[in-house]
């Protein structure tokens, strides 16, 4: 994959627009942060990222190409998406539900393949869930969930993973073992694209942040120019003081109270 | 398999490392299909006329038009076995799916008002259209099932996100209702009519002609066949809408033929058996014990159990009161339910 953008997009459930005439550029190889106030629109708008939602207007641009018009599966080979909060069927086994990865891969009666069987264990060890393989994922803890589902995207092995809210009700150890996995995966090479609902998350998983205002990019950029204090007051209405991480050099925002 | 995984008290044999159920995967079809051999044998076996086995045997090997007993066996008994074996096989494929689409473990034609559409039309068609025979009843289970397939599915696609699974189950549970108390009300308003097709709204597989046999074994062998085809679809389709649209599954195609083949298989099962409960719920779940959560095993293995666990209920139904018969419908809730807290309570306690 060389480019993945938005033209023009917009995405809604109705006739009224959630995320209007939206021009956005994605970059290859990073991971890139989608934050902002509840109902901005940056579920939505990975959704249309994902071409789980269809435009109702413009489009998005894989290496130049629609992607509603490219064939799902083919999709399904360059982009992996991982909606929020998924339920996995009672009693199924995180192999089994990262051996469905491979769907995008296979053909009608096709047997599963050394290369399945290889894509899935490398799913498996860069997740560390390999001594978990036989286990109920819904015996697992919040964290080792997550991972799972993720460990399924990548077993679908895209370059690009889209990520809703994948910190989302998890405990503080567990979020830091999504992030850390998802700056691995990065480094791995992969482009990752994700929403979270913490700025100092974002701040630290990612190279490119997008802040989201009722559907508008108010700021995007790396974290240093977007996390300021102006931004956070006009999309999330909180008067902040930005610190610098001493830990990591990148800044961090400690909210102080709401804006007048 | 790790050793804590083991030493965990899962009541059954540890799955071997290339997945679980393999075992049960390759030993279950030759098991199955032995087990249903037997039941048919049983089913021509039993019944109201004592008639040795030795005969029921001749009555194959050395057909006599004029042996009374013979006569018995070939046109009363074996397309009963019959029926009963691909009634119970399309119910249990048709559950198998809804289960699959609607991520409910509850669905079945049953609870989806897909049953009880077709029983409703059936009473319409013998109070005001004076249909009488079993062929005619049949052609209205069909339609009737197709409509209020059609409607479930019209009235759970309303409103945002189309159909989900879960409005889907409520527009399927409200309209199994309405069509139940619509068909209950012409029961009371017209109690005579409602007592030909009593025997049949309890569901019944006796007395169904040949030619209504084949009919129904061509739209379920077209059904089970479609439903068998669609197996890997609805293992990606059970983990949502969204994640097997996002691993480039046409979402909208595979609902849809997944729909038509619940409403070949369950619209064909009520018009040669009427109403029958339980198959549907309880022979998908008990292959899941066995073969795992992949529907590619489930769909073929429930519906070759749902067709030994019908022919089974169907013998027993006529030998338990014996000379009385009981239909075979409820004789699938008899037996079926009590099954179906034994697996629902032993998976809890797992």
């Amino acid at each position: 994959m060389q480019t993945f953008h938005a033209e023009q997009l917009s995405l809604g459930y109705t006739a009224e627009h959630i995320i209007d005439a939206l021009d956005l550029q994605l970059p290859v190889g990073k991971v890139t942060a989608l934050v902002g106030p509840n109902g901005c629109g940056k579920s939505t708008l990975l959704r249309g990222l994902a071409r789980l939602l269809k435009p109702q207007g413009g489009a998005v641009l894989l290496d130049g190409a629609a992607i509603h018009s490219l064939p799902t599966k083919q999709l399904a080979r360059e982009i992996g998406i991982l909606p929020q909060s998924p339920v996995a069927p009672e009693g199924l086994t995180v192999r089994e539900l990262v051996a469905q990865g491979r769907y995008p891969h296979q053909h009608w009666f096709q047997q599963w393949s050394a290369e399945d069987e290889q894509a899935l264990h490398s799913a498996l060890q860069l997740t560390k869930l390999e001594s978990l393989a036989e286990r109920g994922v819904d015996t697992l803890s919040g964290g080792q969930r997550q991972r799972a589902w993720i460990a399924m995207t990548l077993a679908q092995e895209t370059n690009t993973i889209l990520l809703d809210e994948p910190t989302t009700f998890l405990d503080l150890a567990h979020q830091l073992e999504v992030l850390e996995l998802v700056q691995h995966l990065n480094q791995q090479g992969k482009t990752i694209i994700l929403v979270l609902h913490d700025l100092n998350h974002a701040a630290r998983c990612a190279q490119h942040i997008v802040a989201l205002h009722r559907g508008q990019v108010i700021a995007e950029g790396a974290p240093q120019d977007v996390i300021v204090e102006d931004v956070v007051r006009r999309v999330f209405g909180v008067e902040s003081q930005i610190l610098r991480n001493p830990v990591t050099g990148q800044p961090m925002c400690l909210p102080i109270r709401l804006a007048q | 398999m790790s050793t804590a995984q083991l030493s965990k008290p899962t009541g059954t044999p540890a799955a071997p490392p290339s997945g679980r159920g393999t075992v049960a995967r390759v030993l279950g079809f030759p098991l199955l299909a032995a087990l249903l051999l037997l039941v048919l044998v049983a089913s021509t076996a039993f019944g109201a006329a004592d008639i040795e086995p030795g005969v029921v045997a001749e009555s194959v090997t050395h057909f006599d038009d004029t042996n009374t007993d013979h006569l018995v066996i070939r046109s009363l008994r074996m397309p009963r076995a019959i029926t009963a074996a691909l009634v119970g096989a399309a119910l249990a494929a048709a559950g198998a799916i809804m289960q699959g689409l609607t991520r409910n473990p509850l669905a079945d034609s049953g609870l989806l008002g897909i049953e009880a559409g077709a029983a409703l039309a059936v009473m319409v068609a013998v109070l005001f259209l004076n249909i009488h025979s079993l062929s005619g009843f049949a052609v209205f289970a069909f339609v009737g099932a197709g409509v209020s397939g059609a409607l479930v599915y019209a009235i759970g696609s309303m409103g945002r996100g189309g159909p989900t699974p879960i409005k889907l189950t409520i527009a399927g549970a409200a309209l199994a209702t309405l069509f139940a108390s619509v068909t209950s009300l012409l029961a009371i308003l017209h109690p005579l009519s409602y007592n030909q097709v009593r025997f049949w709204m309890a569901g019944s597989v006796a007395g169904r002609e040949l030619e209504l046999i084949a009919q129904g074994a061509v739209y379920i062998l077209v059904g089970l066949s479609l439903a068998i085809l669609l197996g890997r679809q609805i293992t990606t389709l059970s983990l949502g809408e969204d994640l097997a649209r996002g691993l480039g599954l046409n979402v909208l195609w595979v609902k849809l033929l997944a729909a038509l083949a619940v409403v070949v298989l369950a619209g064909t099962s009520v018009a040669l058996a009427g109403p029958v409960g339980f198959v549907g719920l309880v022979a998908p779940h008990a292959v899941r014990f066995f073969v795992g959560l992949d529907y590619r095993w489930i769909i073929p293995y429930g519906a070759l159990l749902g067709a030994i666990f019908m022919v089974l209920a169907d013998v027993v139904g006529r030998v338990v009161l014996r000379p009385m018969e009981l239909p075979v419908g409820i004789m699938t809730a008899a037996i079926g339910g009590p099954i179906f807290i034994y697996l629902v309570r032993a998976k809890v306690k797992r």
